[in-house]
């Protein structure tokens, strides 16, 4: 079975403890929350765009480590991105995290998000980590509400 | 009569809890996960079954298999013998005047839902209330939330931070407006044992009916309703070491004769004409349809095998981890108790801080150690503490302060990995 340092790598831990982005962005253009009713995780995602671009993404919330450190990185991840290329990258990283394999894309490398391979061994946690993409779909399609992972 | 066919492990004489013998009773502990032996402490949620157990499913299966009630074959009868013969057991086990006061169902969340459904409905008018608890289970919220979309209203009575209710609160809460007392008599977030004699004391002098939660008192004390004198108990088979998909509602007779049915159907009959239908006696009104035959068989089963032990031995075996785990866990620097009663059962819930209890649970995981982490189906009792969730070991009769040292140790790598 896999190693447990596997899912709570250094760079995971890191991001739990001292989240990136983690702040409200007044005035953003898009936000969506969602809600993972089985383990009560909640999380906020603001995004300011500029044009197709995702100038500025950002998120709060309360969740365990893996979800922070999953709303962390790919907050670092998008900034600069296309709306377009955002949703190849929640692809490829949900094939990441649910088969341990990416359909990687040379165009939009997973980069630092690799760190969550390990994750598809967990099949319980595996919302840990997706929830805030979802989130972050929901808030770029301009949708209203909540999502939710169940 | 059905007894001795349906249960056919040899009984054990057991002068003290002797837990190597205990343990040995259940094939499933020793098994290794994730390469470390299954330490199980998620007993509150379900908890294991016994070799006993399982052979009397596998002998209803493999010998009497058949419908009850209904064939005059010599199968039938037997079936019929040995579901009577299990009602008998749990009337039994809780010390219920009669076994027509005992309803089979399928867990507590059906026998609450079938209380509110009969009893809740016919007697609830608009403005009336229910009275429950600040630590109540879902199962014991939502049943009455949705009756009272009728028009009732659900009343809630506080607890303190140790997580006791308070009953001073409770009592003003206790007015004429009030026709039923809903109660867990011991919570499965906090592990709070609640005065339920004084609670049925209290609701009775002003003319109230009580319903007891039984969901995580039965499988750790001698329960008696009859001293108790409450109105409704309702407990699952499954935590008391039998099968899932079986558990009783304990009604005193009066209530349950005046009572409308629950689910119509078979069984449930004494006659049907298009015109008019007859109900059946109780207890057979509130179960139409085939019951879950094999599972009231295991029940019986599961409760002569704690009974052979001895509630009062399990209990404070259980009572003696309860107290070694509280001290175990309480020298852990940045662990917090939530859930200090003066009066607890074996749940330990608690948080450590800057750990979500989800990561600790996926690492006592890897650890062999099965906790529940989450809301506990106690979102309002989450609410009340604050906090998002909790890590919550809970106990039964096979495990052992070994096995504590295991979880204080698993703790400590978690710590480790976050430090
Ligand atoms: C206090 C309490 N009430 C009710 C229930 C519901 O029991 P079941 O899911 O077996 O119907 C539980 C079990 O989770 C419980 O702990």
């Amino acid at each position: 079975m896999s190693d447990l340092s596997d899912l709570y790598q250094e760079v995971v831990v890191d991001h739990s403890k001292r989240p990136r982005n983690f702040r409200k962005i007044e005035g953003a253009a898009r936000a969506a929350e969602g809600y993972n009713p089985l383990c009560g995780d909640r999380v906020a995602v603001y995004v300011k765009l500029d044009g197709d671009r995702v100038a500025d993404v950002s998120f709060q919330g309360s969740g365990c480590a893996i979800s922070t450190a999953s709303a962390s990185i790919m907050t670092e991840t998008v900034k600069g991105k296309t709306i377009k290329e955002a949703g190849v990258l929640f692809d490829s990283f949900h094939d990441l995290v649910t088969t341990g394999n990416a359909a990687s894309s040379r165009a939009t490398p997973l980069g630092k998000l690799e760190v969550f391979s390990n994750v598809s061994n967990y099949p319980a946690r595996v919302k840990c980590a997706t929830l805030v993409w979802h989130t972050l779909q929901s808030a770029l399609r301009g949708e209203q509400g909540a999502v939710s992972t169940e | 009569m059905g007894i001795e066919t349906i249960t056919r492990a040899e009984p054990r004489e057991l002068a003290a809890l002797d837990l190597p013998r205990v343990r040995d009773d259940f094939p499933i502990l020793f098994q290794k996960v994730h390469g470390k032996p299954l330490v199980y402490l998620d007993n509150a949620a379900t908890s294991q079954k016994p070799r006993a157990v399982l052979e009397a499913l596998q002998h209803f299966y493999t010998a009497d298999c058949s419908n009850i009630h209904r064939g005059v074959h010599l199968l039938s009868e037997r079936a019929t013998a040995a579901y009577e013969a299990a009602r008998e057991k749990v009337r039994e086990f809780i010390n219920a005047g009669e076994s027509r006061e005992i309803v089979f169902v399928r867990g507590t969340t059906e026998a609450i839902n079938l209380v509110a459904y009969t009893f809740g409905r016919q007697q609830l008018q608009p403005g009336d209330e229910i009275l429950i608890t600040a630590m109540e289970h879902h199962s014991n919220i939502v049943p009455w939330q949705i009756l009272c979309e009728t028009g009732a209203k659900l009343r809630v009575a506080p607890i303190n931070d140790a997580g006791e209710l308070l009953l001073d609160d409770f009592e003003k809460l206790l007015t004429g407006r009030v026709k039923l007392v809903c109660v867990a008599h011991v919570s499965n977030a906090l592990g709070t044992v609640n005065p339920v004699r004084q609670i049925i004391r209290m609701s009775h002098s002003r003319g109230i009916p009580v319903l007891v939660d039984g969901a995580q008192a039965a499988p750790h004390m001698k329960v008696d309703v009859r001293d108790l004198d409450c109105d409704f108990y309702a407990f699952s088979g499954h935590k008391v070491y039998g099968p899932t998909g079986i558990g009783a509602l304990y009604g005193k007779a009066a209530l349950l004769e005046a009572m409308p049915p629950f689910h119509g159907g078979g069984d449930m009959i004494r006659s049907v004409t298009f015109e008019k239908t007859l109900y059946n006696s109780i207890p057979y009104k509130f179960e139409g349809g085939t019951p879950h035959i094999a599972g009231a068989i295991g029940l019986g089963a599961a409760i002569d095998y704690v009974s052979r032990i001895g509630m009062d031995r399990i209990a404070a075996h259980e009572h003696d981890l309860l107290t070694y785990g509280t001290q175990v866990l309480a020298r852990i620097s940045g662990l917090r108790l939530i859930g200090t009663a003066r009066q607890k059962a074996g749940v330990i819930s608690f948080i450590l801080e800057g750990i979500h209890p989800h990561d600790a649970g996926t690492i006592l995981d890897q650890e062999g150690i099965a906790v529940r982490t989450g809301h506990h189906c106690a979102q309002p009792v989450m609410e009340r503490f604050s906090i998002p969730a909790t890590t919550r070991a809970s106990f039964a009769l096979y495990n052992t302060r070994e096995e504590i040292d295991a979880l204080a140790a698993g703790i400590e790598k978690v710590k480790g990995i976050f430090a």
